[in-house]
């Protein structure tokens, strides 16, 4: 959005705004994932309160990033439109395309994998949510997000052509994070 | 019924003050989210203007640079503006994203480039971008390029055909193959100093698809000389085939005997193979290859075998097997 409001879009701007849609929604996972040791570390349990935003910006981003892909890239790559842009057959080719890319292209399998385990969890992310569901059972449902963060790093790292240094970057920054959890786990039990 | 009368108010009170005072900023932005939401309009329109606005030139033009309509039939496609080819460049010697190798090979020198020819051919030595010129029409060649990423353009390159220069070469008959190196200077190029590919850059051709009439040295660009991000001064295009194959700021040319391993193949060898024709009918391992999008372009368009030149190149594959050697 930023880029786009400065005009600092690229000659291929379709692309641009799928890139930036995914790495944003990585970054905003990172960060929920850091709010929790970081209180631990320094004890500033203000913090917490942040969790459910950044979560849910996460999501957002997941989100804008998913409808990206439709649209930009399986919507105007259908090529083909019998019936016109707006019909059940478009419809219909559109989500076969969107299927069958999640069935054989392993880099979309973990993407959207890493994108529909947000959903309950952007679902139940209300105060109302956690005392239906109970704390206990509530906070395991959403340690789902360690497995969107894992997903995410590898959609990252399996659609670069050569340069892994940024999924690498992320990569060690989410297991550092899930690694802070398993210590705090073990070492203090 | 009541008739309500307009309200008294003034439009500079209706609007607030600061979108009042940054309208034109507003009216862009509110374009832009349209934009991302709408898509389809909006960016066929941009790409419209786009191709009518005339290229952005440096002034070092190429004089007497002659069209060829032979090779330039791109079926009415229109020719990307010198900006989007200019600005949206794979040069990993200059970075690996797109804008990189704009802005880090602004101060590339190129003054007194030299290449050298060594290997199977009777006049080996250092040529200078006189010598290989020397005698030689410059034309414009309107080529589609495919580039492995799914995205293409039309560029109107200006070269030389490539067999020329081979034929004043003398290969013998031990040339079986074309190497092709890129330059490896680590003071001017600073994406060499990431290991991100194995350097210098490597490519190669067979020696029928290297003396073939669509196979062109590339020096120039829109009438003007090569801009650096480009792969200045000289560079191949081989339409029918990736853009990875189209090596940049040439500065050897070998003739061996054996299938030289271009840097691609070498990097992944179950990505990227010696030939790299374009071909919608096999994918590679990660996306598919059966569409493109042209820069500009909103739809994708269908990928076309041997990205359109089929008619000139399809009976040197007649053999082969495209799907093994992809």
């Amino acid at each position: 959005m930023w880029a786009a409001y400065y005009g600092h879009l690229s000659a291929n701007p379709l692309s641009d705004v799928t890139n930036e849609t995914g790495v944003w929604a990585l970054r905003f996972i990172c960060l929920t994932l850091l709010l929790t040791p970081l209180r631990r570390v320094s004890g500033w349990n203000v913090l917490a309160r942040f969790r459910r935003m950044m979560g849910l910006y996460a999501f957002f981003y997941g989100m804008l990033h998913f409808m990206t892909y439709v649209i930009l890239d399986r919507f105007a790559g259908l090529v083909d439109f019998p019936d016109g842009y707006l019909s059940w057959t478009t419809a219909r080719n559109l989500g076969q395309s969107i299927a069958g890319d999640i069935y054989m292209r392993p880099f979309i399998t973990v993407g959207f994998t890493a994108f529909v385990l947000m959903i309950p969890l952007a679902m139940t992310s209300t105060t109302g949510w956690i005392r239906r569901m109970g704390g206990k059972k509530w906070a395991l449902l959403h340690r789902l997000v360690y497995l969107t963060a894992i997903a995410g790093v590898v959609h990252y790292w399996w659609l670069v052509k050569a340069d892994i240094s940024r999924p690498q970057t992320y990569a060690a920054i989410v297991a550092i994070l899930l690694g802070a959890r398993v210590y705090y786990r073990y070492a203090r039990t | 019924m009541l008739i309500r009368k307009p309200a008294d108010i003034r439009s500079s009170e209706i609007t607030p003050k600061k979108v009042y005072q940054t309208r034109r900023e507003f009216i862009q932005a509110a374009g832009a989210v349209a934009g991302a939401a709408i898509g389809v309009e909006v960016l066929t329109k941009g790409a419209a203007v786009l191709h009518a606005v005339q290229p952005a030139v440096h002034g070092r033009k190429w004089p007497n640079v002659k069209p060829n309509p032979t090779y330039s039939n791109t079926n009415g496609e229109l020719k990307n503006t010198w900006e989007q080819i200019t600005t949206y460049n794979n040069y990993y010697e200059f970075g690996i994203d797109k804008d990189q190798p704009a802005e880090l090979a602004r101060n590339f020198k190129t003054d007194g480039w030299m290449v050298e020819v060594s290997g199977e051919c009777a006049k080996k030595g250092r040529y200078s971008l006189d010598d290989i010129l020397k005698g030689e029409t410059i034309e414009e060649r309107v080529y589609r390029h495919r580039c492995v990423e799914a995205w293409s353009m039309v560029i109107p390159w200006n070269g030389i055909p490539l067999a020329n220069f081979i034929r004043r070469m003398e290969p013998t008959s031990k040339a079986q193959y074309v190497k092709f190196t890129t330059a490896n200077d680590l003071k001017q190029m600073p994406g060499l100093r990431s290991d991100v590919l194995d350097w210098p850059y490597v490519e190669g051709l067979r020696m029928d698809e290297a003396m073939h009439p669509l196979t062109i040295l590339v020096v120039g660009l829109y009438g003007e000389m090569l801009p650096n991000q480009d792969g200045a001064p000289i560079r191949l295009a081989v339409p029918w085939k990736y853009g990875f194959k189209h090596v940049k700021s040439i500065n050897k040319i070998e003739f061996v005997e054996k299938q030289p391993l271009n840097t691609w193949q070498r990097q992944a060898p179950r990505e990227y193979g010696f030939y790299a024709n374009v071909n919608p009918e096999v994918d590679h391992p990660r996306w598919s290859q059966a569409t493109e999008r042209r820069i500009g372009e909103f739809f994708k368009r269908k990928t076309l075998m041997f990205n359109g030149y089929g008619d000139q190149v399809a009976s040197m594959y007649s053999k082969l097997d495209l799907k093994k050697n992809f």
